[in-house]
């Protein structure tokens, strides 16, 4: 039996967002006062849905048509954010953006997938599936951050690497492997910040470094729920057994040892209070950069290579 | 049909079983080449009496309590039981034509050749003992990919045993990754995809996604010979397609050269 989407579950909290926004736009001379009382309201909402969160419904949220993407966040956080187009191989991938942009006050290489609002840029934007030449893309940005020591955050947010009859001729696997081997030497801080759907190799591609956060909502995972359904349960309903099985949420994914923090969300999720969720990745992420920074490069690589090499629960007999 | 004899899954022509076994498990009339056990594997490559297997003692667990049909850990004996291995790998350090060098093999009929912790543990140590004792590593891949049922932690096996061979890569150590028929998924956007010389046995299918996935994505039929090995060498992904019989004196020759360099 699967139970009551995420979208059901949040109906009343996005029709008090709805009146916010209206206010917002308003000149209510009482309008600040009439937001608080309504965020107050939508975190008392929210106290009584979270208990009942399941796997399936993060995973929803995490693919939530509403939820800022990586361009949101760069917009918010990031001054003269110039965008670095193409893997001068064969071509630009929009499904993953990366550029230079001045982050407190120092040049920051970012990199993250990207999916589209409307209709026409989901298309283009390959609804976030990269092809080899964004991950190639990705992989020259960091080197370009490597040769002018920038350190490089990159936002995780892809359904998972495009599976296409042309990514299979350009080599998907290869550039998914290359881009895992150099980001093991790449001489610069790496922050991963997972702020929607970390869709398997696709998404580790882009998607390890030095320290990872996840988004309070989000999820990261060996395969989506529904490619897991289908291939272990054969059974399309079983997808909220698969999702709670593959223990994908940050809480688990922290639990694991695999993530260092939880970015908290606002109530109702990212999408309900977008500024403040960036607010709160800007509060991770400044510390984590400064930190790394200040680490001797062949410690953070060392720190690096430690921090993989112990991943994983087998025992000796 | 008794189990003396066996019908190619190419041909579809029916076989004595020992002809194909004394032709390295191809196909007489077709060369088809049927998937190999990992312990014959290296009974195949190696030279005789000079190997030993090593990390034999390295267990899977069941960290995620997963349950699908079967719960994982009932899934694990019944696996272990059927392959009398602990897991979906083997490795082995000895010599080939004389030229020491570390080995691993991936089994499939274990879970599908899947890369859970253990597979990535061992193929992380073959990677580290290369490195230590400055000999050639060479894996040979046969894998689903990513084991779902250890989640996340199987897919940081990818950038685990990637970071290994990061270290090779730096130190100039020789890896030859041998891919055979299948290598998909996680296996391959890792390691199989890292050697400094990639090659596989004719006829493999190998890639990211599953053909099924990819035909149920674009909904359209794949092109004939897709994802297969000759495929991949025609797009570049591969330095050649060897013919499992010549497999062994073209490692040996391989290692020679890369084994022989001007001294600084």
């Amino acid at each position: 039996m699967n139970s009551v989407d995420f979208y059901q579950l949040e109906k009343p909290i996005l029709e008090l967002k709805e009146r916010i926004d209206k206010l917002e736009g308003s000149d209510d001379p009482r309008k600040k006062d009439k937001i608080q009382a309504l965020r107050e309201e939508i975190s008392r909402l929210w106290e009584e849905i979270v208990p009942q969160l399941t796997a399936k419904h993060i995973v929803q949220l995490a693919r939530h048509p509403q939820r800022p993407y990586t361009l949101d966040y760069i917009q918010a956080l990031v001054e003269d954010f110039i965008e670095l187009h193409g893997d001068r191989r064969f071509a630009d991938d929009p499904a993953i953006v990366a550029g230079l942009g001045f982050y407190k006050g120092r040049t920051v290489a970012f990199i993250g997938h990207q999916k589209g609002r409307t209709t026409r840029e989901r298309i283009a934007r390959n609804f976030g599936q990269p092809n080899p030449e964004g991950y190639r893309k990705a992989l020259r940005i960091m080197k370009l951050a490597e040769k002018f020591h920038f350190p490089v955050v990159t936002f995780i947010d892809t359904p998972g690497a495009y599976p296409g009859i042309g990514a299979e001729e350009r080599g998907q696997a290869e550039a998914i492997a290359t881009n895992l081997r150099e980001i093991a030497k790449l001489k610069v801080p790496i922050v991963n910040i997972v702020i929607g759907e970390g869709g398997s190799g696709g998404a580790l591609a882009i998607g390890v470094g030095d320290i990872m956060f996840m988004l309070e909502y989000s999820f990261y995972s060996v395969i989506s729920p529904e490619g897991c359904a289908a291939i272990l349960w054969k059974d399309q309903s079983a997808v909220d057994k698969a999702a709670e099985n593959l223990k994908l949420t940050a809480r688990d994914l922290l639990a694991l040892g695999i993530i260092d923090k939880i970015i908290p969300e606002p109530p109702g999720g990212a999408h309900i209070d977008p500024e403040q969720t960036f607010r709160q990745v800007d509060r991770h992420l400044a510390p984590a950069l400064k930190k790394l920074e200040e680490m001797p490069i062949e410690e953070l690589l060392l720190a690096r290579h430690r921090k993989f090499r112990k991943m994983g629960v087998f025992s000796l007999k | 049909m008794t189990n003396l004899w066996t019908r190619c899954n190419n041909c579809q022509r029916i076989l004595y079983k020992q002809d194909i076994i004394d032709n390295l498990y191809v196909c007489p009339l077709c060369n088809f080449h049927f998937r190999v056990e990992a312990r014959e594997r290296v009974a195949m490559l190696l030279d005789p009496g000079s190997y030993t297997f090593i990390d034999e003692n390295i267990y899977p667990e069941d960290p995620l309590g997963f349950e699908d049909s079967l719960p994982y850990s009932a899934r694990l004996r019944e696996n272990q039981e059927k392959t009398s291995l602990a897991d979906a790998i083997i490795s082995a350090v000895g010599t080939i034509g004389g030229i020491p060098v570390v080995m691993a093999v991936m089994e499939f009929n274990f879970m599908g050749g899947s890369m859970g912790s253990v597979v990535g543990e061992k193929v992380t140590r073959v990677a580290e003992r290369a490195l230590v004792e400055k000999i050639p590593l060479i894996i040979i891949s046969c894998s689903g990919g990513a084991r779902m049922q250890e989640g996340a932690l199987s897919l940081m096996q990818l950038m685990k045993t990637s970071s290994a061979l990061a270290k090779l890569d730096e130190a100039g150590i020789p890896y030859i990754s041998i891919l055979t028929d299948p290598t998909t998924g996680g296996v391959t956007a890792s390691f199989a995809m890292l050697g400094d010389v990639n090659i596989a046995e004719p006829g493999a299918l190998i890639g990211f996604a599953g053909p099924r996935v990819i035909e149920q994505t674009i909904k359209e039929k794949l092109p004939k010979g897709f994802q297969r090995a000759e495929f991949l060498l025609a797009h570049g992904m591969l330095d050649d397609v060897v013919h499992r019989k010549n497999l062994r004196s073209y490692l040996i020759r391989l290692l020679r050269l890369f084994l022989n360099r001007y001294e600084k």
